[in-house]
């Protein structure tokens, strides 16, 4: 479903992602991993659109999407939710969430996510009047995630879901990820907490200063005594 | 001074002021989408106010009639001066905020000169239309056709902007690209079509205040400078930027400048609004209703 070919990235002159390749297919989790500064939020902003590769190709269900403004990128089915989020803070959840569904006029295609993202999670049920800004990181991380389903995505983008929340979100959220598969959308997420991670995931790949050292099923990267010793403390 | 004269100033304040917000409202609209102010603003109204007048000439159109077909025209002179002057300004390399700034001031004396060149420098006014010197008058207070009318315009426009920005799709996408212009591309909204469409709803509220002003006020190619000074002060008193501030601080400038020619010699009736101007500047940078 998506293909990026011998990516790179630099900023100014600074290179930060080298000849990466990697590849997702339709229905599946793919984790990235990798050290700070390894990458891997480049890599996700470069597929988004948000940042030019210097060279390398992204394909998207076929056609080519390097080169697309990021929100040509959404359009096409591609949904990203960014590592600080991004929210519209100063909005309502609700209109956060409406906003999610700026591209579409019927009310299927608007109603649909918008129960789905509800069901998943809850507490933003609860929450719809309350600006964005005052929903504590984990409800801030579930509304972007909301947001970026309400794009009806056919592939959804996760850069560090699990940043600065606390444990028993973060199996929430992780649980919502599963979940979000099993409805038909394809995920492509990049993690630290690599254990809970590989959990759920098919494949994995791993990053280290720009390139792409490793990849495979996420059971022979769990399993793989470097990435053990390097990532998961053990 | 007797509690008629008082009354009649602050009623005559209270009219004007709607008026003056309604003619900010387009720059603090544009400014708080996206951090330009438009030099040129007070060409805007000038335009609105020779088409309102040509409207008339031509077709015998009344001013407040020609009001939403001049609103209409500038919307899209609006979001081509965006399309075609601002994007490009916007994405220079070095200094954007200088370039916005020549940019939309140049645009503002080429407008001027334009202005001398097809109409002269004389003094227009529209000789009769519906409102143009009636009066009402109700507890000794006179209340000018015109200006009340102008009034209503500004309230009816204000409670429609109300609207756009909380119920519709596009008012959020605005409040949105508003906030963080980098991040509504996550949902597929283009911030440049905001933009400009930003551009023609501030250059339409702008036409909407021309066509009522030509029903009172002298039309020439510099009007616009009085009225533009007004309106950067009433976006930097509501708070820049905030639409609705700006609403509140142009009544409030209408209302000291009001007051001010009730104790003040008539020549030097501004007096008061800038002392005003300066005091919130020192007291309250962000502007009354500022949020920063
Ligand atoms: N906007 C930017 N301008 C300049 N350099 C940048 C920018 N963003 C990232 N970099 C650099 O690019 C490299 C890769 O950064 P990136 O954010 O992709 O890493 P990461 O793997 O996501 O790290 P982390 O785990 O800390 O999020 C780093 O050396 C970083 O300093
Ligand atoms: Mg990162």
């Amino acid at each position: 479903m998506l293909a990026a070919r011998d990516l790179s990235t630099a900023y100014g002159g600074l290179i930060a992602l080298t000849q990466a390749t990697i590849e997702v297919e339709r229905g599946e989790i793919v984790c990235v991993a990798g050290a700070n500064g390894a990458g891997k939020s480049t890599l996700l902003k470069t597929i988004a659109g948000m940042e030019r590769p210097c060279s390398g190709v992204v394909e998207f269900l076929g056609e080519r999407i390097d080169g697309l403004a990021p929100h040509l990128v959404t359009k096409r089915g591609i949904a990203y939710v960014p590592e600080n989020r991004r929210l519209f803070s100063r909005l309502s959840v609700d209109d956060n969430l409406r906003l999610g569904s700026y591209l579409f006029r019927g009310r299927s295609d608007r109603d649909a996510p918008r129960e789905m993202a509800i069901r998943l999670f809850p507490r933003l049920g609860e929450r719809l009047l309350q600006r964005a800004e005052t929903l504590s990181g984990g409800e801030q991380q579930m509304l972007a995630i909301s947001r970026a389903l309400m794009t009806r995505p056919k592939l959804l983008m996760l850069d560090e879901p699990s940043q600065g929340i606390m444990p028993k979100l973060v199996d929430e959220i992780f649980d919502a990820v599963s979940e979000i598969r099993a409805s038909g959308t394809t995920v492509l997420i990049v993690e630290q907490r690599l254990t809970e991670c590989l959990e759920i995931a098919d494949r994995a790949y791993v990053l280290q200063t720009g390139r792409v050292v490793m990849s495979g099923t996420a059971a022979e990267i769990r399993d793989n005594a470097g990435v053990r010793k390097a990532y998961l403390g053990l | 001074m007797t509690a008629q004269a008082v009354a009649q100033s602050l009623v005559s304040g209270l009219l004007m002021g709607l008026i003056y917000a309604l003619v900010a409202a387009g720059l603090a609209l544009v400014f708080g989408l996206m951090n330009v102010v438009n030099f040129a603003h007070g060409e805007f109204l000038m335009t609105a106010m020779y088409a309102a007048f040509g409207l008339f000439v031509a077709v015998s159109l009344d001013p407040l009639l020609a009001a939403p077909f001049v609103a209409a025209a500038m919307f899209i002179f609006g979001s081509v001066v965006y399309l075609g002057v601002v994007r490009f300004a916007m994405s220079a390399s070095a200094n954007a905020g200088m370039v916005q700034i020549f940019a939309t001031f140049g645009l503002g004396v080429v407008m001027r000169g334009l202005a001398q060149l097809l109409f002269t420098p004389n003094y227009r006014s529209i000789p009769h239309s519906w409102l143009g010197g009636r009066t009402m008058q109700i507890a000794g207070v006179y209340l000018p056709a015109p200006q009340l009318a102008g009034a209503c315009v500004s309230l009816a426009t204000f409670g429609a902007l109300w609207l756009i920005i909380n119920r519709t799709d596009f008012g959020r996408a605005l409040e949105a690209t508003r906030e963080d212009s980098g991040a509504v591309a996550l949902v597929g909204i283009d911030r440049k079509r905001i933009f400009a469409l930003g551009w023609g709803l501030g250059a339409a509220l702008v036409g909407l205040a021309g066509a009522v002003l030509a029903i009172f006020f002298y039309i020439y190619p510099d009007v616009g400078a009085s009225f533009s000074l007004i309106a950067y002060v009433t976006v930097a008193l509501g708070g820049f930027g905030s639409v609705f501030g700006a609403f509140a601080a142009g009544i409030l400038v209408g209302l000291v400048e009001a007051g001010s020619a009730l104790v003040l010699p008539a020549s030097l009736k501004y007096v008061g609004v800038y002392a005003l101007y300066l005091l919130v500047v020192l007291v309250r940078p962000r502007g009354l209703f500022g949020s920063l």
